[in-house]
């Protein structure tokens, strides 16, 4: 790893200031992504300002079906939440099955959403669930926030605060998990809300990172079961393809994953 | 450099290092604690598990200074003077174990595992709360029926407490 400083924030202010302070920094939250990519040498931030220790960016809480996940809180702290599972045990599911019991109790949401990773979890979730991604400055839709491969709306300093999202009337998600990395090969998140609107978002898969798919969305709309999506064709010519898996074999899990989210939810 | 304090093992310590240094060498380079293991630099292998205020993390993908102010518990934190923690006392009843490299970190995970769930653990959990931490010797069998007769043990223990 090459040299660092180190700096801990004790608001989401004084995070901002800490930044801005410096030459090429960056935020660290659980570092389960940033720490071992700074270790492999693929990144060099000048500095690390920490927001693990923010107050203001932890916590859960539920209100009728409001909910608002704090961008610190990590994976098992989401996982176990009594009152998160009584309205959407589906994203509680999503974060036991992230990585392992050690990267859940260090890695947060918001570093996860920050990162927006090809193969992670929460970007399906937050697209299906139509969230909010608020920051220190303002409040981006979900389908605004994930612009590409690691790539995200947030403007150079900006700190995600908060996940917000009014929680569905069904939802579930199926992963098939890469077996070396526990990453997703393919993984897919689907909702229903009360008015019977439908969204199907996919991680994994993309060649451009998480995206609906009108053709689940629009079977499910109709008919939410698995029967629906027999007839639903998935184009192989937009999605990865890597040593893991051809992008036509993506195409196909990404059907299964839907059937399998579609029984469990 | 700055000085980064914290406790290990019951234990106030200081000791200056680098930002980017690593709680797992500030464990085994500055504090002489060598039981905490390096397996690998891709965060997969859970031989570096430790303790960080109650939960267990890899200590190989933290640095110290993330660490500062917090409580530590490593493997030799876990015995009592002369008696075995009752889940190192399984690994050895249950032949847990064969080059031993693996051993510190998987009987850190199982004592988090326990914690949490309990003499409920089942071996369908125990195998899925594996998935961190890697063996090349045992085929996990043994490990696994250690930390089965830790949490049968010890579950018992905690009931007959109540
Ligand atoms: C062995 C292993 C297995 C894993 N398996 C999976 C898996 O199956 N599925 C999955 O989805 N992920 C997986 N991960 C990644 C894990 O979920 C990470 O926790 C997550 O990607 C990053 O979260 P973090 O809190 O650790 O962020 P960090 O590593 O601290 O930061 C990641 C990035 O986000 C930025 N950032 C962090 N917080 C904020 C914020 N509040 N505002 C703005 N920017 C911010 C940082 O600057 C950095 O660029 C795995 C990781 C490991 C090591
Ligand atoms: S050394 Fe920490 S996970 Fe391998
Ligand atoms: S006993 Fe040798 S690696 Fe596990």
């Amino acid at each position: 790893m090459y040299a660092t400083n180190y700096h801990r924030a004790s608001s989401v202010q004084d995070a901002v200031k800490l930044k801005s302070g410096t030459e090429e920094g960056k935020y660290l939250s659980g570092g389960m992504t940033l720490i071992a990519t700074m270790k492999q040498r693929l990144a060099s931030p000048s500095d690390l300002v920490d927001l693990r220790h923010i107050p203001d960016l932890k916590g859960i809480s539920v209100n009728g079906r409001s909910v608002r996940i704090g961008a610190a809180t990590t994976h098992y702290d989401v996982a176990s939440s009594v009152e998160l599972k009584a309205v959407c045990p589906a994203i509680c599911d999503l974060a036991h099955h992230i990585g392992d019991p050690h990267v859940r109790h260090m890695g947060t949401i918001g570093g996860s959403v920050a990162n927006n990773d090809p193969a992670a979890d929460y970007p399906a979730a937050l697209l299906a669930l139509d969230a909010v991604v608020v920051t220190n400055a303002r409040e981006i839709k979900a389908g605004d926030f994930f612009t590409g491969l690691f790539e995200t709306a947030l403007e150079e300093g900006e700190i995600i605060v908060a996940v917000t999202f009014d929680a569905p009337e069904k939802a579930a998600y199926a992963k098939f998990r890469n077996p070396a990395s526990r990453y997703a090969m393919t993984g897919v998140f689907v909702a229903r809300r009360g008015n019977g609107e439908v969204r199907a978002a996919v991680t994994g898969a993309g060649a451009d990172g998480v995206f609906r798919h009108d053709g689940i969305e629009a079977a499910l709309a109709t008919n939410w079961s698995a029967d629906a999506l027999a007839g639903v064709t998935v184009d192989a010519s937009d999605l990865l393809s890597d040593i893991h898996a051809s992008s036509e074999y993506r195409a196909n899990l990404v059907k299964v994953m839907a059937k399998r989210a579609v029984a469990a939810a | 450099m700055a000085k980064v304090k914290m406790t290990v093992n019951g234990r106030q310590v200081g000791s200056e290092c680098e930002d980017r240094t690593l709680l797992v060498h500030f464990l085994r380079e500055n504090l002489a604690l060598t039981g905490t293991h390096v397996g690998c630099d891709t965060t997969q292998c859970g031989a570096c598990v430790v303790h960080m205020d109650g939960r267990s993390v890899k200590s190989c993908t933290i640095l110290a200074a993330q660490a500062a102010g917090s409580t530590i518990t490593t493997i030799e934190g876990l015995a009592g003077g002369g008696d075995l923690h009752p889940v190192q006392a399984a690994f050895k009843a249950n032949h847990g174990l064969q080059c031993g490299f693996c051993t510190p970190g998987m009987v850190m995970t199982a004592v988090d595992m326990i914690r949490r769930h309990g003499a409920n653990l089942d071996e369908a959990t125990v195998r899925a709360e594996l998935d961190g931490n890697i063996c090349r010797c045992t085929g996990y069998h043994n490990i696994v029926k250690s930390i089965l007769a830790a949490a049968a043990e010890m579950g018992g223990v905690q009931q007959a407490a109540e």
